[in-house]
């Protein structure tokens, strides 16, 4: 006996998301007020400086690339009931699968490279992402503590790493040696150029058009495959999944090894598409984000693709905002940004009891006129 | 409060008197769902009152509008001819209802003393409410003999017996009315009856008290009076005295219904399930199966009987892959099949053992999923429903429908989520999944747990076609009527072990029910012959 109707759809994953983004923004806005900026001008330079000229595009799909894939990952995990949030660890371990694959196999021809690029980042994040997966399946330790420490771990690792063994001879900043040119992959504006179009330069290169292949791809797998079935029994009911012969350790493995290697993916489009080299913190947070994304997104490839076209507006329009209202620092675009991701993240249930109640009364009205 | 209580003492002579409760055109909705369609009820002083109806019949949404837990959306409630306004439990107590639920409501830790004061310990130093507390204790226990000790540790108490603290709980606030949320499903036939006749000593003493159930034997031998309820609706006040079971489920149901199965003789063949010196322990290493042995053989239904608890689940759970066997063997056909020895459920499936088993929501199918989902849960590896590295949809869907409609599963829909369909439908959806497989082996708990009469014949005569069709059926229920309308042989588990086996032609409820309570099968019997 359900004390409701089922919401439609497009109120479930469409109006629910946009309401809680509509808050978000009315907060943000009173907090600018607060500090005696214009809301109305605040909101117009975000936008302007997401969408308002053709670098910004760039820069903004450039962001939502790293999106797309820590979002994924999330959403793989979350479909096995998992709480994966160490995509940190995880993409920086693999932006060093990345990173060797292109320094010590520079002999390759670059397609061939793209392919050992991706295998490389993906066998990196997977055995990274696996040791926490292991300890979940079989020890019973929480997944939550384990990635979080790995995050940890990762950093720490890096760092030694990249001080004392990628470090080049000579160089005083800790980051790799470059990529060998040939290897880098192309930004979107040089295809362009190549075709015979002109487009404004961005860092936005061919990593973007993988991300929207991997959200195909998993899209396929979790609703079109039997594996992916036996990751949402697991996540949805452990208990029916043992009933049904379908091991649950083996499929939190499997999750959270995929979970890893896409993290990993974003490693793609930052070491090998963007900065060319392994950096410090290069995952600068990313997959922290890619949980906000993925909630929003309702952990669905579509709905993680737009979350992530809002949080890459979000930090391009506000990378703009900070440059064109020095009141407005970095940090006030960072708490712009944690407004977002509190409402559409960790509060999306906020409104949905009242429009469930609201839905409800006006559905049930309209099948008693129907019926009268 | 007080003065309305003492009025009501001995007022069951005179004629005119209030009746206790009278319910005037309750309604409540759930959403789409009309739970509870314009009832109206009397309950008089002094009786007791059964209320029956199927599981979804809106018994136990007006029992919870009575004590507060709901809101009707219209109607009054009228109790000792006094208008009520029951917003919460609290209310409700303070009126004189007393409520005793289904699922216990005990802090287990507690003594039987500290769970009785709980929420009316009075002041802030326990001390003086525990004395006072436990002087009233002794006055009530003696006043209608519930025997218990008020230090005991609840945790440590039998399952009758913590039912008594919650009456006792009641009686402790001053409940005039008492309600009886289906009190015997955890019980024994024998404390059963134990529980009637304390019911019956409540009465003589001026208490009202109103029986919820869906067992027409205990309406039958327990109540004065009786409404029966159907699809929200109010659609029957008899005398108990005036009626009878067939008169009575043919109004739950609204037509017809065979009580008593009929089925042929069994034609047992050869053995296909042999447990030989089963253990199951639980991850705390708590000993739950205790050295069982047993066969069963195609074309006979064993049952399996015992008050809930008593390690038939986890036997049950143990055959079907899921719990690892500690010690000893389980052969199919011959060969070693133990679970826990590189065997699992699927691996059990594949060599047609199929499973359904007791709790439909936490372990048959996962409710967010589409019914066509769930008709696949266990199935998933089968190759019809595979394409390339795909599921076939297509074919999936199609599967869905074809078990739907053989098994008369509604709304016929393979889209629809699970979670929207009643019980019934669900446990139906779930017996085609694992039947239409044509497996040897059928392993099945608790086939009717929350489904309703109509759909309870169809799920039995189905078992019993299983059993005509050659197949070995091992059934676990708590329910002793079906194991004895259904078993060929039955098994009595009593705390891990199997106490003894009675052929389905010599069992009846008072053996089977001292054998449940731990009594040695030859002791049962000759207790029986002496009676």
């Amino acid at each position: 006996m359900s004390d409701t109707v089922q919401l439609p759809r497009w109120i479930d994953v469409g109006a629910l998301p946009l309401l809680n983004l509509l808050l978000a923004l009315i907060v943000s806005g009173l907090v600018v007020l607060a500090i005696g900026e214009s809301p109305t001008q605040v909101v117009e330079i975000l936008l302007y400086g997401a969408f308002g000229y053709e670098e910004a595009w760039g820069y903004t799909l450039y962001y939502t690339t790293n999106f797309i894939f820590t979002g994924l990952a999330f959403a793989v995990a979350f479909h096995c009931g998992l709480f994966n949030i160490g995509a940190e660890g995880q993409a920086y371990v693999g932006g060093l699968g990345v990173v060797l694959a292109a320094l010590y196999l520079d002999f390759l021809p670059f397609p061939i490279m793209l392919i050992v690029a991706i295998l490389a980042a993906a066998v990196f994040g997977a055995a990274w992402a696996y040791i926490p997966a292991y300890l979940q399946a079989r020890r019973g330790s929480h997944v939550v503590i384990t990635t979080i420490m790995f995050n940890f771990i990762a950093s720490s690792l890096m760092v030694y790493l990249l001080v004392n063994v990628l470090r080049p001879q000579g160089s005083m900043t800790p980051e790799s040696e470059q990529i060998a040119e040939h290897l880098r992959l192309p930004f979107i504006h040089d295809i362009a150029a190549g075709l015979g179009l002109e487009m404004a330069s961005s860092p936005l290169n061919l990593s973007f058009v993988y991300a929207l292949v991997c959200s195909v791809l998993v899209w396929l797998f979790i609703w079109h495959t039997r594996w992916g079935y036996a990751i949402r029994t697991v996540g949805a009911n452990a208990v029916a999944a043992t009933y049904a012969g379908i091991e649950p350790g083996r499929y939190i493995i499997m999750a959270m090894m995929i979970s890893g290697a896409l993290s990993a993916f974003m490693a793609l489009n930052e070491v090998m598409g963007v900065q060319h080299r392994l950096l410090i913190d290069f995952t600068a947070g990313y997959g922290f984000v890619g949980i906000a994304v993925a909630l929003m997104g309702r952990n669905h490839p579509f709905g993680i693709f737009l979350a992530a076209l809002l949080f890459g507006m979000l930090y391009q329009g506000g990378a703009e905002l900070s440059f064109e209202i020095p009141t407005i620092s970095n940090d006030m675009v960072v708490v712009i940004q944690g407004l977002v991701i509190l409402f559409t993240g960790a509060m999306e249930h906020m409104f949905r009891p009242r429009v469930t109640r609201i839905y409800t009364a006006w559905h049930l009205r309209r099948r008693a006129q129907e019926a009268a | 409060m007080s003065d309305t209580m003492h009025q009501m003492h001995g007022a069951g002579e005179t004629g005119a008197v209030q009746p206790a409760i009278e319910l005037r055109g309750i309604d409540k909705r759930f959403g789409a769902v009309h739970a509870n369609k314009s009832i109206d009820l009397k309950v008089e002083k002094g009786t007791i009152h059964g209320i029956v109806g199927e599981n979804g019949a809106g018994k136990s949404t007006l029992m919870s509008i009575l004590y507060g837990f709901y809101q009707a959306d219209a109607g009054t409630i009228h109790v000792d001819g006094r208008l009520c306004d029951i917003k919460g439990s609290e209310d409700a107590i303070a009126v004189g209802i007393g409520m005793v639920h289904q699922h216990f409501m005990l802090v287990e830790p507690f003594t039987v003393l500290e769970n009785v004061i709980l929420g009316v310990e009075g002041g802030a130093i326990l001390r003086e409410g525990v004395d006072k507390a436990r002087e009233e204790l002794r006055r009530l226990e003696r006043e209608y003999s519930l025997d218990v000790n008020p230090d005991a540790i609840v945790g440590d108490l039998s399952v009758g017996l913590q039912q008594r603290i919650e009456i006792l709980k009641a009686l402790y606030r001053g409940a005039e009315i008492l309600i009886l949320d289906e009190p015997t499903g955890v019980l024994t036939p024998q404390e059963a009856d134990h529980l009637f006749r304390i019911l019956e000593t409540l009465k003589q003493q001026g208490k009202t008290v109103v029986l919820i159930t869906h067992k027409l034997r205990e309406i039958m031998a327990a109540t004065d009076n009786v409404s029966v309820m159907r699809q929200g609706e109010m659609v029957a006040h008899r005398k108990t005295a005036e009626t009878s079971p067939e008169e009575l489920s043919e109004l739950m149901v609204g037509r017809k219904v065979l009580l008593r199965l009929e089925k042929g003789e069994a034609a047992p063949a050869a053995t296909v399930l042999e447990v030989d010196n089963l253990c199951v322990e639980t991850s705390q290493g708590v000993r739950k199966v205790k050295n069982a042995s047993f066969s069963v053989r195609a074309g006979e239904i064993v049952g399996i009987a015992g008050v809930s608890g008593n390690g038939q689940s986890e036997l049950l759970e143990a055959l079907g892959g899921i719990r690892a066997v500690t010690e000893g063997q389980v052969l199919l056909n011959g060969l070693d099949v133990t679970p826990g020895r590189g065997v699992d459920a699927a691996e059990l499936r594949k060599r047609g053992v199929a499973h359904v088993p007791e709790d439909r929501h936490r372990m048959a199918m996962v409710t967010s999923f589409s019914a066509k989902e769930a008709a696949i849960l266990g199935y998933e590896d089968d190759a019809t429903y595979q394409k390339g590295i795909f599921l076939n949809w297509h074919a999936i869907s199609d599967a869905t429908e074809h078990m739907m409609s053989e098994f008369d599963v509604r709304p016929n829909d393979p889209d629809l989520k699970a979670a929207n369909f009643s019980g019934g439908n669900q446990q139906k959806l779930v017996l085609a999944r694992e039947i239409m497989r044509d497996p040897e082996l059928l392993l099945v708990g608790q086939p009717t747990r929350g489904v309703d009469i109509g759909a309870i014949e169809f799920i039995h005569k189905r078992i019993v076609a299983m059993r005509d069709a050659g197949k070995a059926v091992l059934l676990v229920s708590v329910e002793l009527d079906e194991i004895m309308s259904l078993a060929d042989r039955i098994l009595v588990m009593c705390d891990g072990s199997i106490i003894g086996e009675v052929s389905a032609a010599e069992a009846n409820e008072r053996v089977l029910g001292l054998m449940m309570a731990g009594v040695d099968p030859h002791e049962a019997k000759a207790a029986e012959g002496s009676a």
